[in-house]
């Protein structure tokens, strides 16, 4: 196994009181090419300017060849970032951005001259010297602030969504290069993108994260097969999460019906999310033979495959590519591997608050007021607080609720949406609805006072 | 009614305030005083000793006026754009507020000021009148670039190796140009010109051009202050092409101009 170049050690970084990054763990091997994949403000940025030095975590340590450098300014730091709007010089002509690094060490003017050739033929930009960079495309921008970082030669090359700009076409070439290059050049790449298809073609390990968290680490394969969590599993590729029961080991229950599966020691009749990526089930005419049975409702031609939606038997809707269309309407017949089943425990089965009594029939909990059947318990007492994902209402007109929340984030489970609402005050609250919400929509939240749940803490 | 119609009154301003008083210096100081065509006035400029030493020390405090609030007004611009030491928008304000008030009166208190150290008016008490009266048109422009500046290219440079001074030099420094250009203009054209205060803060004993001007005119001599006037704004014009070469150059111009 390669030694370890970059570790993070428990790093925690916040903005204003408000958390970008919390307790973060993490490990680069030396040569290997990561990528920080997340949403847009996921805090995936933050990270890699930590790495860059052009921000100090406020807990925690960062050490590179065991070396601690949390407080090492950015130009003593052995490594080199290719920015994500480029940020080439604009004053400085294509030549001078190259050389900017070796000019700042005192080298002789031939061995830069040398130097900067070699990486401008690298990157396919030779005979461009002397162009102002104002007039290059986005494309060759991008390979230069690529050629001005390498030139330096550092053990570790940052790059921050370095691609986004780019349109489709030139995105896919340049991952092409971007993949060759690490090889070539041996240097361990560390990468950000939000962009789940481009964070499978490059990387050796993909590092997932949201919400200042890491979801999860490892190959691009392990992360599409095996996502551990639903935020995962719905972030990379397409895919049908579902509620479920494990009945037992290997015996899996959802979409009503039975399956058999490889998971064990769940344990018996535990809830579950189940995933099923929409390539994994197969689809037939003779229902005989069939698991599950469906109507088709869309099938859609995508290039290689039919995307198809089918309402299962018991109404659940399901998403399935295959490479023959069915007929709209037909009735169809389906087949799940139990190795194409993938069992993931549920994070919580329901809300829980933590609350104070304000008087015996009405508790303050998430940064509001709610009105509860008489407890018996006094004024002040700390409790804590359960409510059903179901049993919390969502309201269009945010006055109407006892607090308001926003979207935060949206899963499809089959027959029902699931929703996580972020309250102002960084308070999530989850929720079963069959209403269609927006993302980042804001909305009112209101719980029945027979709908609680309160136990004194 | 067609949209260009809507231009006319601007039209007729421009025609009358500025365009009607240029071609009147113009033909004034080709003309003697029975109206024939004349280089007389260009003439006598040139062989009087006087007026090309009131010209050349005019420049010259233009000059020293125009560098002292580049050095003073530089680093002021950066601290306020510093968003590190610089936290609240009240601090540009407090710099700019001069600029609201009238420059007489800002003229004559700074005459009570030196009155009241008793401190002697003279050249001393004239650049420092000129430096306090055009520090906020240098640091204005200055602020503005660097305000706009995109963080990155500094970052981009400490991460190639560069410590703070180096960033400072080889990149801020660079990118803070149009800035500069446009506060040396904005200081340089109005002191070349200016008369009030070299006759509050001197008591009349140090002449410069613009005084010359504005005394030939007062007695009469319109058409050798219109030649005067003429020989100044070319030298203006000659700034203003060259401040013009260098903001084409340059993608981001520095505001205010």
């Amino acid at each position: 196994m390669a030694e370890t170049i970059i570790k993070i050690d428990n790093v925690s970084k916040s903005f204003g009181g408000k958390t970008v990054l919390e307790n973060i763990n993490l490990e680069v091997k030396k040569g290997e090419f990561v990528t920080f994949l997340g949403p847009s403000g996921s805090g995936k940025s933050t990270m890699l300017r930590l790495i860059a030095g052009f921000l100090t975590p406020d807990e925690g340590t960062i050490s590179m060849n065991g070396n601690d450098i949390t407080k090492v300014p950015p130009f003593q730091r052995k490594l080199n970032t290719v920015f994500q709007h480029y940020a080439l010089f604009p004053h400085l002509d294509v030549y001078d951005n190259v050389a900017f690094g070796l000019k700042l060490q005192n080298l002789p003017k031939q061995e830069i001259e040398q130097r900067v050739s070699k990486v401008l033929k690298m990157v396919s930009m030779t005979d461009y010297e002397d162009r102002d960079v104002t007039s290059l495309s986005g494309g060759q921008q991008q390979r230069i602030a690529i050629a001005r970082a390498i030139i330096n030669q550092p053990e570790v090359l940052l790059l921050d969504e370095p691609l986004a700009a780019l349109d489709l076409k030139m995105r896919k070439d340049m991952q092409i290069e971007l993949k060759e290059m690490h090889k070539k050049l041996g240097t361990t790449f560390i990468y950000v993108t939000h962009d789940q298809e481009e964070a499978l073609t490059l990387s050796d390990t993909i590092v997932v994260i949201n919400e200042g968290k890491i979801q999860q680490i490892g190959t691009p394969t392990d992360i599409y097969n095996e996502p551990c969590n639903s935020f995962v599993a719905d972030f990379i590729g397409e895919s049908n999460i579902l509620n479920g029961t494990m009945i037992e080991d290997r015996k899996v229950s959802f979409i009503g019906h039975e399956f058999p599966c490889v998971d064990e020691g769940f344990g018996e009749n535990v809830p579950v999310d189940v995933v099923i990526r929409p390539e994994d089930i197969y689809m037939t005419h003779k229902l005989e033979a069939a698991q599950f049975t469906g109507v088709v409702k869309s099938c859609v031609f995508k290039g290689v495959h039919y995307e198809m939606f089918v309402d299962s038997d018991f109404g659940h809707e399901l998403m399935i590519q295959d490479y023959n269309a069915f007929e709209i309407g037909s009735t169809v017949g389906m087949l799940i591997k139990p190795s194409d089943i993938q069992v993931m425990k549920k994070e919580r089965t329901c809300n829980t608050f933590e609350g104070v009594m304000v008087g015996s029939n009405q508790v303050e909990m998430i940064g509001a007021k709610f009105d509860c059947e008489d407890t018996g318990l006094a004024a002040g007492d700390k409790v804590r607080v359960e409510v059903d994902f179901d049993k919390i209402e969502l309201l269009d007109n945010k006055e109407d609720g006892s607090q308001t929340g926003q979207v935060s984030f949206i899963l499809y489970k089959g027959d029902h949406y699931h929703l996580t609402i972020s309250t102002r005050e960084g308070d999530k609250l989850y929720v079963d609805t069959n209403d269609i919400w927006d993302k980042w929509d804001i909305v009112g939240i209101s719980i029945k006072p027979a709908d609680m749940r309160i136990v004194k803490a | 009614m067609k949209r260009s119609t809507w231009a006319s009154p601007y039209f007729i301003f421009l025609l009358l305030f500025v365009a009607l008083p240029l071609i009147l210096i113009l033909v004034y100081a080709f003309q003697d005083n029975e109206g024939h065509f004349t280089f007389q006035h260009f003439v006598k400029f040139a062989s009087e000793s006087e007026s090309i030493n009131t010209f050349t020390y005019s420049i010259e405090i233009a000059v020293i006026t125009t560098l002292l609030c580049l050095l003073l007004g530089y680093p002021a611009a950066w601290i306020l754009s510093n968003k590190a030491l610089n936290r609240s928008s009240v601090t540009i304000i407090l710099f700019i507020l001069p600029m609201w008030i009238n420059m007489l009166v800002r003229t004559l208190a700074t005459v009570a000021l030196f009155d009241f150290m008793s401190l002697p008016l003279g050249e001393g008490a004239l650049i420092f009148g000129m430096v306090y009266n055009f520090l906020p048109f240098m640091i204005y422009p200055i602020y503005n670039t660097m305000q706009k500046m995109d963080h990155s290219y500094e970052a981009a440079a400490q991460d190639l190796g560069a410590t703070p001074s180096q960033v400072f030099r080889k990149v801020t420094l660079p990118l803070s140009m149009p800035g500069v250009s446009s506060g040396i203009l904005m200081v340089f054209m109005p002191t070349i010109s200016t008369f009030a205060i070299a006759e509050l803060l001197t008591m009349n004993k140090v002449k410069l051009f613009g005084t010359t001007i504005q005394e030939n005119i007062n007695n009469g001599m319109w058409n050798y202050g219109s030649c005067l006037a003429l020989i100044m704004l070319v030298i203006i014009g000659i700034t203003m092409l060259y401040s013009d070469e260098q903001s084409a150059q340059d993608d981001e111009k520095g505001g205010l101009i």
